[in-house]
């Protein structure tokens, strides 16, 4: 019997590449995914669930649908995406109310797989040059995503405690680039002048986003559970980032750098939040080898997943913008999916 | 191992990875041939520590007179000091911007041209250019974590001055007297790593910048550990901070001293980590003692 999947956030861009990457797997039977708004890629197979912010509706899809594995991608990592409020209900309350759902007696969940941050750590003067996953931080969390996830985190701890027979992976991203993720990094190093800060130049890891959903696969599909940080080898100046962007580094004030280009930030043309500025100064490395000894390959380093990046803007830049190709059509997909007249072969 | 000269024939080698004219404070060193699959990708030779083959060469060379017309370093005993695996290197510490600091890890590059890692306060990252300066030039936050990895995973050498802060802010009333060796951190990392610790004894550094007193208020606003009125100060004004007075160098490097220990263990015996470590103390505080005694001058040696 194939694995039932219940992936979360399936409306967002990672949980939407995480169903259709779990698609493709035949040991995968059932995929739910489960999502605050209309998915913005086709699924083929998986069925999509709405619902609010915090899944409260989530136990009764677990007990209904009686999934064994739960992907847990819908933690908030960007604070400008969101209010400071949604953030505390999605990656608390949300984490909670998952984890609730898959401990609850009875619960067929004997997999959970959550996507974390290394913003975990932190980034601060008294860092270690590298963290494993053991590694405290060196300071006490400034910002707010950083208390969230620490948060989130610290309830899948418990859970993990709380439930021996289940399998719990935790995985730690590092910053990720890619052809189609949007971030503050990725913003910032699109434009021809890049916020730095005066005098520091940071050693910074990268993540392809590729690497991100064959990571979360890898874990899922091999049953894997732990701690573990994913980035890319190496690790690059934040000069040399800019270089290899074919952006210059606009030095910014050391002190509360953001102010300096705040009309900017309204704008939405550059994004600084906290966790970034810490990130500019200081910097952050963490250690793969967990990761890789459990016998996950990456396919690229961290220079090369900024080559990568880059060389996608510029196919961006060239080619002009891609027509949107897919829309949601909840009446449709419910035809394809349950309507008799649709020929179903999984085995095609 | 790749030599620090041949690194302008690889840099030709290395091909269409060009630089674009950077606007960063602190320059992009060129790659310096780069062995590995990541290479190809990288424009700067800066490895995982911060540290710049290239930066290295361009400090070696500014501080090469300085080195050896200057300071006119002698070393003695400096076969002691192994050609490859980790070592962690242990000093004395003085001057109120201490020149034993570059004077170890320039003359050992130098001599045996392999690098060393300077393990210091990381209260010189949070400075401006010059914490990226100092990580460039191989600067690393003394964190026991960054000396394990750099000791056990790397191989690497690595100086650490265990006097701390303490050394290089006392007066120049206690020249030559040896601060307390923190709390033995320094051993029972060789230990964990299982290195030899190689003390070196550097006669020559207190007199190049001596402390006449200490403005603690003045520390106390700008936030750094002490704020010394030195001699070179008072000689010259404002560029006495930058000049040092030339006097000679003189480096004594000391038996290894090997920790007949497993390593990797989660902890070490304090009391006999406090025991080695004091040891190395009283050893290196002898030798400093023979080395004054033996010297005739403190500007010829």
């Amino acid at each position: 019997m194939g694995k039932r999947v219940l992936v979360t956030g399936a409306d967002t861009f990672w949980g939407g590449r995480m169903v259709q990457a779990l698609e493709a797997d035949r040991d995968v039977e059932v995929i739910i995914g489960i999502g605050t708004h209309s998915p913005s890629v086709p699924f083929e197979r998986a069925e999509f669930v709405k619902s609010d912010q915090a899944y409260s509706i989530i136990s009764r899809i677990v007990k209904a649908t009686q999934v064994d594995t739960v992907v847990h991608t819908f933690l908030v990592v960007d604070s400008t995406l969101v209010s400071a409020r949604a953030m505390h209900e999605i990656n608390v309350i949300g984490t909670m109310n998952l984890l609730a759902a898959a401990g609850a007696t009875g619960s067929t969940v004997r997999q959970v797989v959550v996507k974390s941050s290394t913003l975990v750590y932190g980034s601060s003067e008294k860092d270690p040059n590298t963290f494993s996953e053991e590694t405290p931080r060196s300071s006490p969390a400034r910002t707010r995503v950083e208390r969230s996830l620490i948060e989130a985190e610290s309830l899948v701890r418990d859970f993990a405690e709380d439930s021996p027979s289940t399998s719990v992976a935790v995985l730690r991203f590092a910053n990720v680039l890619g052809n189609d993720i949007i971030t503050s990094f990725s913003k910032n190093l699109s434009r021809p002048l890049c916020p730095s800060i005066t005098g520091f130049d940071p050693l910074l890891q990268f993540v392809e986003e590729d690497d991100v959903v064959r990571a979360l696969e890898f874990v899922t599909m091999r049953r894997v559970s732990g701690l573990f940080n994913v980035a890319g080898d190496g690790r690059l100046p934040w000069s040399e980032v800019a270089s290899i962007c074919g952006t210059r580094l606009l030095p910014l004030p050391i002190w509360s750098p953001a102010r300096a280009i705040f009309p900017l930030i309204k704008m939405g043309y550059y994004e600084l939040p906290p966790e970034m500025v810490d990130l500019l100064r200081y910097g952050r490395g963490v250690d793969t080898h967990k990761l890789k000894d459990a016998g996950f390959t990456y396919r690229y380093s961290s220079a090369g997943a900024v080559r990568n990046f880059i060389q996608a803007i510029r196919l961006k830049r060239g080619a002009g913008r891609k027509p949107k190709s897919y829309t949601y059509e909840h009446d449709v997909e419910q035809f394809f999916r349950n309507s008799r007249s649709v020929v179903h072969d999984v085995n095609q | 191992m790749p030599t620090y000269k041949d690194h302008k024939a690889v840099e030709t080698a290395s091909g269409p990875a060009r630089l674009r004219s950077s606007t960063a404070i602190v320059p992009i060193p060129r790659q310096a041939g780069q062995t590995g699959g990541e290479s190809v990708d990288r424009l700067s030779d800066v490895d995982e520590w911060g540290r710049s083959e290239h930066m290295r060469t361009i400090i070696r060379t500014i501080y090469e007179p300085i080195y050896s017309k200057w300071f006119r370093a002698e070393w003695c005993g400096l076969e002691k000091i192994p050609r490859d695996g980790g070592a962690l290197l242990v000093a004395n510490h003085a001057g109120a911007i201490p020149s034993d600091a570059p004077v170890i890890m320039h003359g050992i590059e130098k001599e045996l041209g392999r690098p060393v890692y300077g393990l210091a306060d990381y209260f010189f990252k949070t400075i401006p250019v010059l914490g990226t300066m100092w990580a460039r030039a191989g600067g690393v936050s003394a964190n026991p974590d960054n000396a394990y990895r750099l000791l056990r995973d790397k191989g690497q050498l690595a100086v650490v001055f265990p006097e701390g802060t303490k050394g290089p802010s006392k007066s120049f009333t206690d020249r030559y007297q040896l601060r307390r060796f923190g709390r033995g951190g320094f051993v029972e990392i060789a230990m964990r790593a299982g290195v030899p610790v190689i003390p070196i004894a550097v006669v020559g550094s207190e007199e190049s910048m001596p402390v006449v007193f200490r403005v603690p208020f003045v520390a106390r606003a700008l936030g750094v550990p002490y704020f010394p009125v030195t001699a070179n100060l008072i000689a010259f004004g404002p560029l006495g901070a930058l000049l040092p007075f030339p006097a000679k160098f003189k480096l004594r490097v000391l038996d290894p001293i090997r920790f007949d220990v497993p390593p990797d263990q989660d902890r070490y015996s304090k009391s006999r980590v406090m025991d080695e470590a004091e040891k190395i103390r009283t050893q290196l505080q002898d030798t400093l003692y023979e080395m004054l005694r033996e010297r005739r001058s403190v500007w010829f040696g």
